[in-house]
């Protein structure tokens, strides 16, 4: 068997908490554009949230991006040098709470960018609030009785949205287990080779176990996406276009 | 070279595509429409790119994204624009990012309206976002040197790693005067090294709060703030060699008061005018020079005389502060002169 050595963009160790989904979504980040050869030209547009731990441990060029801004600020960076690879790296509060605007912008023009979403379904950073992703009935600081969608709407199923848009590749996966992991690995690859082949927007969404909010082992956060989360948020591919650019 | 008749706005905007400023993303609010118009068909003329994005919010994320690049990049607002931008303004200046910022004032608070009016002094100039930063601030009073300003600015932004606010209005972006315009000059992204440009064979950059990575960060970020206070101020005067009255004005309002000035002085009073060209730094030293003065009279379109605090921060507090106000539209020189003789007369109130 061999082992993979670690990306060389994953430096140091991350500074997730223990069975936090970021530190997996980061290598795989890492891996792809490794493996690509792009991770010598990547720019990325770090989200704040536990996203922001990121460049401390994630060696490429990067910008802390301002709260829900980070698809914009990718624009402004994909604009003056289209040769690079360009994503912003976000969580489901920043992108479709405070950022919906600047997510869909960028989805609705097209924009030539990658962005990689964290479905974990609270805003982590801030102590596991209530989020557009929270399920209905789930417990959070600011829904301690459990989500009411009669209130709150029902949970945001972005990919739904952006479906309607013509934007070159949308997918869904999940890093609970081996073959999901390597799928989203996939989905990954994919949404960078849309990017490099100019086929504009690309959006990876991923679900994500957050621990320490959630209030369960890593074990058990890994058993509530596959039995739970993933009822409200299947997995798959949603669009992809291909060579319509070349 | 030839001068061009052109408005306030487009000068600007072309001043902008001649620093080499190659990315530009704004949203429409009058009285600075122009500058996005212009742009959205001038920068594709020079290989660059214009973005009518769907917010300020957005456009400053933009602009901030595009100047950790290296590239030189600018956008435009005014009123209830330049309040969204406040946010990125302070990620700019927290990354130590350059960029240019113009603010074409209007009048008013909440919708406020598109009439005359320089109402933003206070939050152009003091800072309408978050922490510890400064933005240089200039104050252009004419077309031409709304133009020179944006070169300047755009030097200056890189010079110090800050963004600069060219603070304008409505008549200066509205108003048509000849204009000399420098040569295009191109700008090369790639002189830095502290973009974000793609690692290539060197470390990683982090464009972010530099405070995270910097271990004497507060010494130093005070002393460039200092460096910036001593080095760049700049004003004009006119007649303060003997004045005991001496108007400050800055952009539009120092137009009408030169007028003012030179009217009263027909009337045998000693008046003068010190016009700060950049508003931070404050020229302060200006006002180290005065002698015998019996009141300083800040002159400008708003009704709560916001420059006035700064008038009387330089003048150390020692010397009566008036304010003579206006906005909506342009003060007449004879209503200026009419204060002005208020004052002298003890009629008026101080300020401060
Ligand atoms: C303008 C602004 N509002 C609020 C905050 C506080 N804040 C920091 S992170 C965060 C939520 C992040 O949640 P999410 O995007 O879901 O990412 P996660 O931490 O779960 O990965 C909030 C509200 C902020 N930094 N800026
Ligand atoms: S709070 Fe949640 S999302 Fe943030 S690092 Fe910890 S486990 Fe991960």
């Amino acid at each position: 068997m061999v082992i993979k050595s670690k990306p060389e963009a994953c430096f140091v160790d991350n500074k997730y908490c223990p069975g936090c989904g970021h530190g997996i979504i980061n290598r795989l980040v890492a891996e792809v554009l490794e493996e690509m050869g792009e991770e010598k030209k990547a720019i990325g547009a770090i989200a704040v949230g536990c996203a922001s731990l990121m460049p401390d441990t994630f060696g490429i060029d990067c910008i802390q991006a301002q709260h829900g801004r980070a698809a914009a600020v990718a624009v402004g960076v994909k604009n003056c040098r289209p040769d690079n690879m360009v994503f912003s790296y976000q969580g489901d509060g920043d992108a479709l709470a405070i950022g919906f605007s600047e997510t869909m912008y960028a989805a609705i023009r097209n924009d030539n960018i990658t962005v990689i979403f964290v479905n974990n379904g609270n805003f982590g950073m801030t102590g596991g609030q209530m989020a557009p992703t929270t399920l209905e009935g789930q417990r959070t600081t600011t829904s301690p009785k459990g989500r009411d969608i009669m209130a709150t709407g029902a949970p945001l199923n972005v990919i739904n949205l952006m479906k309607t848009l013509d934007v070159a590749y949308l997918a869904r996966g999940s890093v609970d287990g081996n073959a999901n992991i390597m799928k989203t690995k996939k989905y990954i690859r994919e949404a960078f080779e849309a990017q490099k082949n100019k086929e504009g927007y690309s959006f990876v969404e991923v679900l994500s176990p957050c621990p320490t909010n959630w209030n369960k082992s890593p074990q058990d956060s890994m058993k509530h996406i596959r039995e739970t989360v993933v009822k409200t948020y299947e997995m798959g591919v949603y669009a992809e276009r291909r060579g319509d650019n070349a | 070279m030839d001068k061009q008749l052109m408005k306030g706005n487009e000068a600007i905007a072309e001043a902008a595509v001649r620093a080499g400023c190659k990315f530009f993303a704004g949203y429409p609010i009058t009285p600075q429409s122009e500058i996005l118009e212009y742009l959205s068909w001038r920068m594709p003329e020079e290989d660059g790119v214009f973005i009518q994005s769907e917010s300020e919010l957005a456009g400053i994320s933009m602009v901030y994204g595009a100047a950790a690049t290296g590239f030189r990049t600018m956008t435009s607002s005014s009123g209830p624009g330049y309040s969204l931008l406040q946010e990125g303004i302070s990620y700019i200046a927290s990354a130590e990012l350059p960029c240019l910022l113009v603010n074409v004032m209007r009048y008013g608070s909440g919708l406020g309206d598109i009439f005359v009016g320089q109402s933003d002094y206070w939050q152009t100039v003091k800072n309408g976002g978050h922490g510890d930063y400064r933005s240089i601030v200039y104050a252009p009073a004419s077309v031409q040197e709304a133009a020179d300003l944006v070169r300047l600015g755009f030097d200056k932004a890189e010079e110090y790693r800050n963004p600069v606010t060219l603070l304008s209005d409505a008549s200066i972006g509205q108003m048509m005067e000849p204009v000399d315009l420098p040569k295009i000059i191109d700008h090369d992204p790639d002189k830095y090294d502290w973009t974000a440009s793609g690692k290539g064979e060197r470390k990683f950059n982090r464009i972010t709060s530099n405070m995270y990575y910097m271990d004497n960060f507060d010494e130093y970020i005070s002393k460039k703030y200092k460096t910036i206070e001593e080095n760049e101020q700049l004003w004009e005067e006119f007649h303060t060699e003997d004045a005991e009255y001496v108007l400050v004005a800055y952009g539009i309002s120092s137009r009408i008061s030169i007028e003012a000035v030179e009217a009263v002085r027909k009337k045998g009073i000693k008046a003068g005018l010190i016009r700060p060209i950049s508003l931070y730094p404050f020229p302060v030293k200006a006002f180290e020079g005065l002698k015998d003065v019996k009141g300083l009279i800040s002159v400008e379109m708003t009704k709560l005389s916001q420059m006035a605090e700064d008038v009387a921060l330089a003048s150390r507090m020692k010397v009566p502060v008036y304010g003579i106000t206006g906005g909506t539209e342009l003060y007449e020189v004879e209503d200026v002169v009419e204060s002005i003789l208020e004052i002298v007369d003890g009629k008026a109130k101080e300020v401060i």
